[in-house]
């Protein structure tokens, strides 16, 4: 195939993929709609909070890590989905947003991979490239780990921000194929772009996951103090789980981001632009984000900012590094633009 | 909660946050304390996240002056006090170093005595088991005939799971996952080892711009340099002595399609000596592929066009001959440029104007439309004034001082004249005439030598090692406890996570499992 039609498939491709996504997207969105209306009794709730969370003593081991702590999940949901009737529905809706998932991660991966051969190169050297790859990567680590960490629970988040990054990248980012100018002309680009749109689509699952916590540990404060739940929320894991698991990606992201901005990318701009450090924009969020990240680390072994501190840092730390990626190509001009909006 | 957590609050002052009554000694060790704890820690990196913050959003000196002046030009108030807050300059201001600086002592003030408590807990044994194991999680008990052996069958489970096995009457203590703290010690060492090659590069260090015209040479001297960034303790006599030529310059842009104009390709020749005996040597430089020599490093930046232009003055002299380097203000090289005669007589003469690669004239006048040679053209307008003596001062080669100049007039207008190459026009009043013999290209090459670059970049790769073990290795400890119950022979089994993953998964019960004896398997208690 020549590289026009392989161009050609991509960009069919693509915002097919965007649609699917879309419609993931609302099948969730149906999913928790249903879920808000079924209200659970009191007592019930209350006892799948306390088994979660434990009482004080035992609040480290109850809620545990990957396999123990789904078991309380699923647990936990089971429960809810025999007594309540209605949950079979958001069931339903949930499996069908998963598999429509699947499937536009398939023609979503196919688009990528043809843009790659349409331009004879790395398919990440413009604005538009990097973005429909990195939002490649949020699906690729949501659909890695879905059934092994049970992360259903992300489904409307996850398809949320693929949708739209997909959706805006086909909109307004769109850039005809074509080959890189000299400076990019480097295998740490692959190096250094590949490093950073992982923990890109790592930061990105660890923002989703530490919101939900912090709706989910609030929803629990208040069924301890004697108030309802609903079912979808009900259905999410325990806050603490679902604070493991935020943990886990964003341990998994800082050291590959770590990696990525403080090793390849000063050694390509070594290579490319004489220094290997010149407080561009873009190095300087970059370093912004894994100072926000070591932070959140810090904050996680710190009395005190354990919970909901350490989410709001893992959230900041997620708006930073889309702040990077959107607004520093958009609005402040630096080494880094001249690749291309 | 566990033992990681206290250690940290412990030697950093988690019982210091009164501040004391008396004493100096007594309030500097309060203020260390308060400097090293986590707590500031934590403040410092989000000061040192916010501070980074406005040098990315208001121009910086060190990287674009013009920009900084443009500024402070369109904002007259604002401007000044930006510049009192050093915001043109922020990585460099008071404000930013001294962040950097307290993180700095932070870290070595948290870290050094954590050393010391680690090499204690190494050397630790496990310790004994807490009086109440069923408070802990995942806890298992069962029982057995006697106890016989089991403690020793136990401690070999233990051993083979890797866990350092430590024996106490009637209960074996296990622990694992030591190298975590390891890791993290690892991980903040090296930090300062990398900061350390960081800013020894930029003490030690220096950078410097030249244009070269494509046929000339250059030499490394302070002299030869357009412009030079000096490390703050660099001593300029130690320059190595190498010199080169730039034999050959090559550019191709893409000729159509939608990324038409966008560049493709640079390289230049350049013959080089080490030093003025070396022999000759060549290279082809390259953007990403920099010369190496002695140190030093050479990187191609950037190219643009050099007219060349004969002016001859009103006397049918010669007053200027050779390439004048442009500047390009735009992505189709339009480029601004000046020609100085001074000693042209009777009058000295200026010209300032464009040179235009690929010339065409719209309803904007003549532009370029595209970056390389199709079609160049000159365009420019040219000045006129009384001789005036050398002043020594240093002047800009890319700026006409027109303070003491009249512009030329043709028929009541401003005098304006485009020139293919080879074509000559005369001034008016027999001032003289400029004739446009050809181009060439120039490159702007840059010669950095970065100190300690080798020391950062190892610093990094072993922060990042000790990261993760830092990060992946989950610290715990087991116990197994053995006692008579009732004249039954009960074993207990628990465990301690002292990682922040919180939890021990199904590792207890895999424990427990593989100690209960074969047919007693279903007879397993498990408290919730
Ligand atoms: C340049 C600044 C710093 C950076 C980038 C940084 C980064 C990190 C990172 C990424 C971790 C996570 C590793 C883990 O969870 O074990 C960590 C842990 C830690 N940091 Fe820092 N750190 C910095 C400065 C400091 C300072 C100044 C202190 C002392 C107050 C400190 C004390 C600690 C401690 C005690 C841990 C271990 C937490 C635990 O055991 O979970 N760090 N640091």
């Amino acid at each position: 195939m020549s590289a026009e039609t392989f161009a050609h498939v991509s960009n069919l491709v693509v915002p097919t993929a965007t649609v699917i996504y879309a419609l993931a997207m609302m099948s969730h969105a149906l999913e928790w709609a249903l879920g808000r209306a079924v209200v659970v009794k009191d007592a019930e709730v209350k006892q799948d909070v306390l088994v979660a969370s434990g009482g004080e003593a035992v609040t480290a081991g109850t809620a545990s890590t990957g396999p123990a702590s789904t078991r309380t999940a699923s647990a936990g949901s089971a429960s809810a989905e025999a007594a309540v009737p209605g949950t079979e529905r958001m069931e339903a809706a949930s499996r069908i947003g998963l598999t429509l998932t699947y499937l536009a991660f398939v023609l979503h991966l196919a688009g990528v991979v043809t843009r790659g051969l349409a331009a004879g190169r790395v398919p990440w050297g413009n604005m538009y490239e990097f973005s429909i790859t990195a939002s490649l990567a949020v699906a690729a680590v949501y659909l890695i780990f879905v059934q092994r960490y049970k992360l259903q629970w992300l489904g409307l988040g996850v398809t949320l921000v693929v949708a739209a990054v997909l959706g805006l990248a086909t909109l307004a980012l769109y850039t005809p194929a074509g080959p890189l100018v000299p400076a990019l002309h480097s295998y740490w680009l692959v190096i250094h772009v590949s490093a950073a749109a992982i923990s890109g689509g790592a930061f990105t699952i660890g923002g989703l996951a530490s919101v939900l916590y912090l709706v989910k540990a609030r929803a629990e404060r208040r069924v301890l103090a004697g108030g309802t739940m609903s079912a979808s929320l009900r259905r999410l894991p325990s806050a603490e789980a679902m604070d493991g698991t935020a943990y886990k990606v964003l341990a998994f992201a800082f050291p590959l981001w770590t990696f990525g901005v403080l090793v390849a990318g000063p050694i390509w701009a070594e290579y490319a632009w004489g220094r290997y450090w010149g407080w561009d924009p873009k190095e300087v969020w970059s370093l912004v984000t894994w100072v926000v990240y070591a932070a959140y680390l810090h904050a996680r072994a710190t009395a005190g900012w354990r919970g909901r501190n350490a989410a709001t840092i893992a959230i900041i730390g997620w708006f930073v590094f889309i702040f990077n990626f959107v607004g520093v190509n958009l609005l402040v001009s630096g080494m880094h633009s001249y690749a291309g909006v | 909660m566990t033992e990681v957590k206290d250690h940290i609050t412990a030697p950093t002052g988690g019982s210091g946050n009164e501040p004391p009554a008396l004493g100096l000694v007594g309030w500097l060790r309060w203020m260390w304390r308060q400097l090293t704890s986590m707590k500031t820690a934590l403040v410092l990196l989000f000061l040192l996240a916010l501070g980074a913050v406005p040098g990315s959003l208001i121009p910086q000196t060190p990287i674009d002056p013009i920009k900084v002046s443009d500024f402070l030009t369109a904002h007259p108030k604002l401007g000044p006090f930006y510049d009192k807050l050093g915001l043109f300059d922020v990585y460099k201001s008071p404000w930013f170093s001294a962040i950097y600086l307290l993180l700095f002592i932070s870290l070595i003030g948290c870290v050094v005595p954590r050393l010391g408590v680690y090499l204690k807990a190494v050397r630790a044994r496990p310790p004994k088991p807490p009086r109440n194991l069923n408070r802990l999680p995942g806890y298992q008990r069962f029982t057995i005939d006697s106890e016989g052996d089991f403690l020793a069958t136990a401690t070999r489970e233990l051993s083979r799971r890797r866990f350092r096995v430590q024996a106490y009457d009637g209960a074996v203590a296990a622990e694992r996952g030591y190298l975590r703290e390891a890791g993290n010690l690892l991980f903040h060492f090296s930090l300062i080892l990398a900061l350390i090659g960081v800013a020894w590069g930029s003490l030690f260090g220096y950078r410097g711009t030249v244009l070269v015209v494509v046929g000339n040479g250059f030499a490394n001297s302070l002299a030869q340099y357009d412009d030079f960034a000096p490390g703050r303790v660099f001593n300029g006599d130690n320059l190595p002595p190498f010199s080169l030529t730039v034999k050959d310059f090559e550019v191709k842009f893409q000729q159509d399609g939608p990324q038409k104009g966008a560049a493709r390709e640079f390289k230049a020749q350049l013959s080089y000596q080490e030093t003025p005996d070396a022999p000759e040597k060549s290279y082809q430089l390259e953007v990403n592929h920099p010369l190496k020599l002695d140190g030093s490093s050479i990187y191609l930046l950037g190219h643009g066009y050099a007219p060349r232009v004969t002016v001859r003055d009103g006397n049918g002299q010669v007053a200027f001959s050779g390439p004048a380097p442009f500047l390009p203000q735009d992505s189709n090289f339009s480029s601004f440029g000046v020609i100085k005669a001074p000693d042209a007589r009777p009058m000295q003469l200026g010209f300032e104007g464009f040179f235009l690669p690929t010339a065409v004239i719209d309803q904007r006048g003549p532009v370029s439309v595209f970056p390389d040679d199709l079609n160049p053209a000159l365009v420019m307008t040219g000045y006129y004034g009384r001789p005036q003596p050398e002043t020594g001062k240093p002047e800009s080669v890319y700026q006409l001082d027109k303070s003491k100049l009249t512009q030329f007039e043709k028929d009541g207008d401003k005098l304006r004249f485009q020139l293919a190459p080879g074509q000559t026009t005369t001034l008016p009043d027999k001032a003289g005439s400029i004739t446009f013999d050809g181009y060439s290209r120039w490159v702007k090459l840059q010669v950095s030598h970065t100190p300690g670059t080798n020391l950062a970049l190892g610093g990094i790769l072993l922060a990042i090692l000790g990261l993760m073990g830092s990060l992946f290795v989950h610290p715990r400890r087991t116990w197994v406890r053995v006692r008579t119950e009732d004249g039954r022979t009960v074993v207990e089994v628990a465990g301690l996570d002292r990682g922040p993953e919180r939890g021990l998964g199904d590792e207890i019960r895999a424990i427990t499992d593989s100690l209960k004896p074969e047919p007693d398997r279903s007879s397993t208690q498990e408290q919730p």
